[in-house]
């Protein structure tokens, strides 16, 4: 079989755990609060992760743990009941509040559906209660925000309507760039999930065709499928191509003919060319490193591959869904190992063998690599800055020529 | 179960991986899920390391829980020692591999291994990190150390007069992601060896395992940071007779207290009472006229227990401050911060809410704070300068250039690092008082952010947060709560307009003190005959 090589490795990882989505999701719900349900390490793992303090107060916090509950000679239901209540009083704008499992919670398997169907009942519409887990022990980084948007599919109104929902955190920006591109190719009945008002949630049903932002929404696009919705299968809306492909692949659902896609597609795609040109030239023959962190990598290695003529030396993935990810894998080029999971000393073996120009990594591997010379671009920055869709693959493609046009201005 | 937005501290395993990162040929393998490698950066970023964490993680996952994680431990255990060679182990767990009880302590003792073992029980529902740090401290150095030959004539400290050498001491407690602790051992090198007193050892930052090992050829123990290195000199003191020092040699006062203490357990002459005066600069910058500006500059002091007490001392002592608030979040170090307070006439605030300490530093209305990056933050939503003394702290408080706490030299820190905010300060008042000249520049930039420049007209009186506003959340995105707090007062324009007449530096204490004579007299208007009355009040 043609196609990059599927590999597969286990052992110890350096990867977040689904809380960190949290530092994204707050901000895109303003009325929704998170609440952690677990210990002090996912407390300090929240605000180590968001980086800097810049907010007086945060909408996510961690119900605490002690020895007694765990001896419970508290009962946790009640204790969690108390301190939801006592940061309700103090927060009443909130209108979603997150019960999120941890490690811990998920381990002395306290029952979070449970307090959640409890205080949704006790608060009497005034607050929605859902929960998911964010626990490491079952999830990593972005698959956070999966679980936090399955947890709501339950809640949202269902509808006939022939619509089209994308699903996945966008900066809000983006996501109007890309609303006005698909009204120009006349598909306006357009929601979005997570929305911007954790009230205001999308309705879905058979005439609802779901277009995912983002490549790491695999429980969610089930549930969706559930409720009668038809989930596409795109090329994600990252770089020029991958964008065009993902518009395209929405606007054939709702029978745009050919003709129009290209009159608004085009013009779009010559002037990222223009905006690619720069990067390419720092780009191009350089070998890239991908460790496994977000999900995005697939996609961000055919961007980088295709559009910006990068070499890729292994492309890592905390967990690789073949169905989500058919026509990324599909773009790759033959041969290019493309591993699933982690062995983090395994890997930094093949890293410092490889001797990559580049590797994409988390926070904690950065700094090391840096001091062995080799350049690094942080996974996370790629969670958090407005990269998808076409005009922004310029400023996507700009993320990795940095650090190298920066080791080139320090090195000579 | 407790609810928390911000913590000064993390768990007790990140304590442990402070002491390991420090050391040179230690390594930890930390029984902990998927995730808690986070931790990673708190060192790479923070301290800005160019090398990873001596840490090995099992980051077992959900699937692994129904399965032998014991034999996952344990194949961990056996990698990181082939790959790592360390020339000691720690072996702990962090706080979900605590609840499933898998003993990686016990499991890595019988694996037959030649190297030694330290099996951490950190307990990552009660204890946090400074605990967790001096725990394994603790641990790592009784655990090499237990079976070393005792004295049997006892350990006498005054043994390097009849040596022919000139007399040593271990530095104890300088650890990473400690605040300015690579300098503070620069410094309180350089000081005792102009007293002529070596350095033995320095543990744990940059020690090996031989350096533990040599700890006890030392005539004395330095307890350089109480909260994570006082038990461990404990342990030395009962089970070798070394004595340790008890003070903290941050400013200038107690840098002296510092010499003495050291030469008198040493056996030495004591050192001049006066040395600080001509070998740091803070005494006499200090007493020169252009700090006539300070006195009496209200400060509200907040972070770890060791920190605020050196800080109260010198913004009393040496810099003539009034102190109007004093706190810690460190709960071990509650007892001597709550005297520290009750002699300067304050009730501490002994609290790891950072809402309350922003609540008593509002309330307080300090004209600078001291304090770790939360009260950074809060100090900058009131529009109050400060400057940061102590952890939890951000990459910005690691600076490039030396610049220690301890010693003649971090006097002198301390001195620009707090005077310089204060001043800051003082260009903003005068930023808001001039605003209206045409000379002023549109469009001025405050280093205070939101609250200076154009808009610091609402400062020029000081500010107080509106207690209890949940409306301060709902700004968080501008951070400006800031109102002026008159509740059920009212200024009348003859009041306010005599109060617009008294010079800007004091014209906040002077509204405080008018509408605080005000509320005694049961008056709710203010006008220009009360401000006078409550001035007569106030300096009678």
């Amino acid at each position: 079989m043609s196609g990059p090589t599927l590999l597969k490795e286990s052992g110890p990882r350096e990867v977040f755990c689904g809380l960190t989505s949290i530092v994204w999701l707050h901000r895109r719900m303003p009325d929704a609060f998170f609440l952690v349900v677990g210990s002090r390490t996912c407390a300090h793992l929240i605000q180590s992760a968001a980086g800097v303090m810049i907010f007086a107060e945060p909408r996510f916090g961690t119900a605490i743990l002690n020895e007694r509950d765990l001896a419970g000679l508290a009962d946790a239901q009640e204790e969690l009941d108390r301190v939801a209540k006592e940061l309700l009083q103090r927060r009443p704008e909130i209108r979603t509040l997150f019960l999120v499992g941890s490690c811990p919670s998920e381990v002395i398997k306290l029952d979070l559906s449970r307090a959640a169907e409890r205080l949704t009942d006790e608060l009497q519409g005034r607050v929605r209660v859902v929960n998911y887990s964010g626990s490491g022990i079952e999830t990593t980084f972005t698959q956070g925000e999966d679980g936090a948007l399955a947890a709501l599919i339950p809640f949202l109104p269902s509808s006939d309507e022939r619509q089209l929902l994308l699903v996945g955190t966008l900066a809000d920006a983006v996501e109007d760039r890309l609303v006005h591109l698909f009204n120009k190719l006349n598909i306006n009945a357009i929601k979005s999930l997570p929305p911007r008002q954790s009230t205001d949630l999308p309705a879905v049903g058979p005439g609802t065709t779901v277009l995912l932002t983002q490549p790491y929404l695999t429980t969610t696009a089930r549930l969706l499928k559930d409720r009668g919705a038809r989930v596409l299968t795109a090329p994600f809306p990252l770089g020029a191509e991958g964008s065009r492909r993902w518009m395209e692949t929405a606007a054939r659902d709702f029978e745009v003919d050919e003709a129009q896609m290209d009159s608004v597609l085009s013009p779009l795609m010559e002037r990222a060319q223009i905006a690619l040109a720069p990067h390419r030239e720092v780009l191009k023959g350089k070998r890239i490193f991908l460790l496994p962190e977000s999900q995005l990598e697939l996609p961000l290695a055919r961007f980088l591959q295709r559009e910006c003529g990068m070499e890729l030396v292994e492309v890592g993935t905390p967990y690789l869904n073949r169905d989500q990810m058919a026509e990324e894998i599909a773009l790759l080029p033959e041969g290019t190992p493309v591993m699933e999971g982690q062995h983090v000393e395994l890997q930094l073996d093949r890293v410092r063998e490889s001797k990559p120009d580049l590797v994409v990594c988390g926070m904690g591997l950065a700094n090391p690599l840096e001091a062995e010379g080799i350049a690094t671009k942080w996974s996370i920055e790629l969670v958090f800055s407005p990269i998808h869709g076409i005009d922004q693959a310029g400023e996507l493609a700009e993320l990795f020529s940095r650090p190298l046009r920066r080791h080139q201005l320090l090195t000579h | 179960m407790e609810l928390t937005l911000w913590t000064y501290e993390g768990p007790p395993h990140v304590g442990a991986m402070r002491i390991a990162a420090s050391m040179k040929g230690v390594h930890y393998v930390l029984h902990a899920p998927q995730g808690d490698t986070y931790a990673d950066l708190l060192f790479t970023m923070i301290e800005r390391r160019g090398k990873r964490p001596p840490v090995t993680y099992t980051t077992f996952q959900a699937r692994d829980l129904g399965g032998d994680t014991a034999e996952l431990v344990k194949r961990h255990i056996r990698e990181a020692v082939e790959r790592f060679k360390p020339d000691a182990l720690l072996v702990g767990e962090s706080c979900t591999a605590e609840l499933i009880q898998d003993q990686p302590g016990a499991l890595a003792g019988g694996m037959g291994f030649e190297l030694p073992i330290v099996s951490l029980e950190l307990p990552a529902y009660s204890k946090k990190e400074n605990w967790g740090a001096s725990e394994t401290l603790y641990q790592l150095v009784r655990g090499l150390l237990k079976n070393q030959e005792v004295n049997s004539e006892g350990h006498n400290p005054k043994a390097w007069q009849n040596q022919g050498r000139r007399p040593r001491v271990n530095l104890i407690g300088p650890s990473l992601l400690g605040f300015r602790c690579r300098d503070d051992v620069i410094e309180i090198s350089r000081l005792l060896a102009s007293h002529g007193i070596d350095v033995n050892t320095v543990v744990p930052l940059e020690a090996t395992v031989a350096d533990v090992m040599r700890l006890t050829e030392a005539d004395l123990n330095i307890c350089l940071y109480a909260e994570i290195s006082e038990s461990c000199c404990s342990w030395m003191e009962r089970q070798f007779g070394m004595p340790f020092t008890r003070t903290m040699p941050i400013g200038v006062g107690a840098t002296a207290d510092f010499l003495a203490e050291v030469h008198g357990l040493l056996g030495m002459d004591p050192p001049d009472p006066r040395e600080g005066e001509h070998s740091s600069k803070l005494p006499w910058y200090s007493a020169s006229v252009d700090s006539t500006y300070l006195t009496g500059k209200r400060v509200f002091i907040f972070g770890d227990g060791s920190h605020v007490l050196a800080a109260a001392r010198i913004a009393n002592e040496e810099l003539g401050f009034q102190v109007v608030g004093l706190g810690t979040y460190s709960r071990e170090m509650a007892r001597p911060v709550r005297a520290a307070a009750k002699a300067l006439g304050l009730e501490a605030l002994i609290s790891d809410d950072y809402l309350a300490v922003e609540a008593a530093m509002a309330e307080a209305v300090p004209e600078l704070v001291l304090g770790t990056q939360m009260e950074r933050h809060s100090a900058k939503r009131l529009g109050i300068p400060c400057a940061v003394i102590s952890t939890p702290m951000h990459v910005q408080d690691v600076p490039a250039r030396f610049s220690p706490q301890m010693g003649w030299e971090g006097a002198n820190v301390i001195f620009d690092s707090w005077v310089h905010p204060l001043m800051m300060g003082l260009e903003e008042h005068l930023i808001g008082m001039f605003r209206h000249d045409f000379e002023f520049v549109d469009g001025h930039q405050s280093h205070l952010g939101h609250l200076g420049g154009l808009q610091s007209a609402q400062v020029d009186d000081v500010p107080a947060i509106e207690e209890n506003a949940p409306e301060s959340s709902a700004t968080e995105a501008n951070g400006s709560s800031v109102a002026v707090a008159t509740a059920s007062l009212e200024w009348t324009v003859d009041g306010e307009a005599e109060l617009k007449k008294i010079p800007f530096f004091v014209r906040g204490k002077v509204r405080r003190n008018t509408e605080a004579f005000a509320k005694e007299k049961g008056l709710n208007r203010i006008d220009s005959e009360t401000l006078y009355d409550a001035k007569a009040h106030f300096s009678a």
